[in-house]
């Protein structure tokens, strides 16, 4: 069984002059011990969903789902309560995730405190062995150290294991590398890959950075507007992009042209998130959109694993280059 | 270490050290007052109502006791009342803010709009109208003016709990499961009492001050005991012509509130930004 199972899941935020529909429909589907990415750009709902799956939208938020399960249980009435328990979060910022005037010790004690019916001792110990446990070097150091006397790498460190420490099976890691450098941004994400190896856990990555989801995702999904456009096995959506906004997403990094040429666009803007819908959320800015694509929703197509959305029927990419 | 006139600036400076030498005056009443059993309130009826002079500094009053020695025991009197108002104050106010502040919400709305109540009201009539019901004594009328004190922290401390509570770190660990309780005591209590705490000291003075006024008007504490605004009542029987008897404790409070007046300006002025370059 999946450990999320989301179908259809809806946020409407209430506004003046009518709502907000910060999620229009997003299928996610996560499988235990491994690591789901969540693509998109600004805008497309990505930290939306994490929020509803912490049990974190704004009073008045208006969720609707077909299906909205951790692990079997309705995420609607526990969200709240297995936050921090089984769901934690790791978030982009790490130097301001950790108050500066306490020790890393306070710190993750205090979770450690929260979770745990240990002595004291038993807890100094287990923060040692979950410092050690993300690749920190003299975690008895670190410990007794601020905030500001560690590196950012070192920092996102001391985050992860804290959220190691609440027990949680289920981390959600928010644009986990922004904040660092690519060489310990790298460092952070085979760490995540190790930690999921080795005690079964299981990561949601939020990030629009295509790099991040090559490097250490198996499985992703492609939100736009709010809305899943595509999900699949990481080599499926990345070698064989089926829906028009992911083919696009891929040939506008930096490397997919050759050297030299002008860097490919998506033409037009994302739609305002007020504005109802009534076809394919990308038609206005899609090269094969057919004028029935902004009457109906596009149909859900599916190969193997690999599933999207979209009216206009197409073999691989080579076919529809044709 | 640099002196602290360049730290606060001469008047600064200069108040500190006016507080800070009546508050060992009040700590050290019984040795440094040249009549101690005078001023703890016995009478010496042979030499009352003499002028200042060079055994009786600022005279006697109307039952021959030394005006330096009473308005030295007076001390003890104001400063304590000064400071426990304010410290009844912080500790209705703090923890009023505190929760307001850190979980919002119908709590917010309801200890906020309680509050208000005790900010509609002028500040020393409500004063006045509650040492008058709790009828006159030190500990009644340190309960009165702390009723109308209190608002003001409970509102500073909910404004500071609200930049605290929207901090990354805060939220953070909200969402590693950190309990409320845990995350008030270690994140938000420490971070707000320090601006709290700046400004309570500063209070004492103008706390001193009403307190001195509920006792002027009879509402405070009872003689024998010292208490400046008691004493510049009873001095006022007499005024003009023993002038000394009011003046002596008046000019005790007029001092340190100024006192306490000019440090506070001092203290802002270093906390907002560096006027000259030499803090």
């Amino acid at each position: 069984m999946a450990l999320l199972d989301i179908r259809a899941l809806s946020v409407d935020l209430p506004a003046p002059g009518g709502a907000i529909h910060a999620l229009r429909r997003v299928d996610l589907t996560v499988t235990r011990g491994t690591i789901h990415g969540l693509i998109g750009e600004s805008g497309c709902g990505k930290t939306m969903t994490a929020m509803a799956l912490l049990g974190l939208l704004p009073r008045g938020a208006d969720i609707g789902a077909e299906r909205f399960l951790f692990d079997g249980m309705a995420l609607r009435d526990v969200a709240s309560s297995l936050r921090g328990r089984r769901i934690a979060l790791i978030s982009q910022d790490p130097a301001a995730a950790l108050n500066p005037v306490l020790t890393i010790r306070r710190q993750i004690d205090d979770v450690l405190r929260a979770h745990h019916d240990l002595p004291r001792v038993a807890r100094d110990a287990r923060a040692v062995e979950l410092l050690a446990a993300t690749g920190l070097p003299d975690p008895a150091r670190v410990l007794r150290s601020y905030p500001h006397q560690l590196s950012g790498g070192m920092q996102q460190r001391v985050v992860i294991a804290q959220a190691l420490a609440t027990g949680a099976d289920l981390l959600i890691a928010d644009e986990p590398t922004t904040a660092l450098d690519v060489t310990i941004g790298a460092q952070v994400l085979a760490l995540l890959r190790r930690l999921v190896q080795e005690r079964g856990l299981t990561i949601l990555m939020i990030t629009h950075d295509m790099d991040v989801v090559a490097e250490v995702c198996d499985s992703a999904t492609v939100l736009y507007a709010g809305t899943s456009v595509e999900d699949g096995p990481m080599s499926e959506v990345l070698t064989r992009p089926r829906h028009p906004y992911t083919r696009a997403l891929l040939a506008a990094l930096p490397d997919a042209g050759p050297p030299g040429t002008r860097l490919a666009a998506i033409e037009g803007r994302i739609p305002p998130p007020f504005e109802a819908i009534a076809g394919c959320a990308f038609a206005p800015r899609c090269a094969a959109a057919q004028a029935e694509c902004r009457l109906r929703p596009p149909p859900e197509r599916q190969d193997g694993q690999h599933r999207w959305t979209c009216l206009v029927e197409r073999g691989t990419d080579d076919q529809a280059a044709a | 270490m640099r002196g602290l006139h360049q730290r606060l600036g001469w008047p600064g400076a200069v108040s500190l050290a006016l507080i800070l030498i009546a508050f060992g005056m009040a700590l050290l009443a019984p040795w440094v007052a040249p009549f101690p059993d005078q001023g703890a309130g016995a009478p010496s009826i042979a030499t009352k109502f003499l002028p200042p002079s060079a055994d009786h500094l600022l005279g006697t009053d109307h039952l021959g006791r030394d005006m330096v020695s009473r308005v030295i025991y007076g001390a003890r009197v104001s400063l304590s009342s000064g400071l426990l108002i304010v410290a009844f104050s912080l500790l209705i106010g703090l923890p009023v803010g505190v929760l307001a502040g850190y979980f919002g919400g119908w709590l917010d709305e309801g200890l906020m709009r309680i509050t208000d109540v005790f900010l509609a009201f002028p500040a020393l009539l409500l004063a006045v109208l509650m040492a008058a019901a709790l009828g006159p004594g030190l500990l009644n009328s340190i309960v009165a003016v702390a009723v109308t004190w209190w608002p003001w922290y409970a509102r500073m401390a909910r404004a500071e709990v609200l930049a605290l509570r929207g901090q990354p770190y805060v939220e953070a660990a909200q969402l590693m499961g950190v309990g409320h309780p845990r995350i008030i005591l270690r994140h938000i209590l420490p971070a707000a009492v320090r601006p709290l705490s700046v400004q309570a000291a500063l209070d004492v003075g103008p706390a001193l001050l009403t307190a001195s006024a509920l006792s002027f008007l009879g509402l405070g504490v009872l003689p024998p005991t010292a208490d400046w605004g008691q004493m510049v009542d009873a001095g006022r029987k007499f005024f003009p012509e023993r002038w000394w008897y009011s003046a002596a404790p008046g000019m005790a409070v007029f001092i340190l509130a100024l006192a306490f007046s000019v440090l506070g300006d001092a203290l802002r002025d270093r906390a907002g930004g560096r006027r000259d370059g030499s803090a």
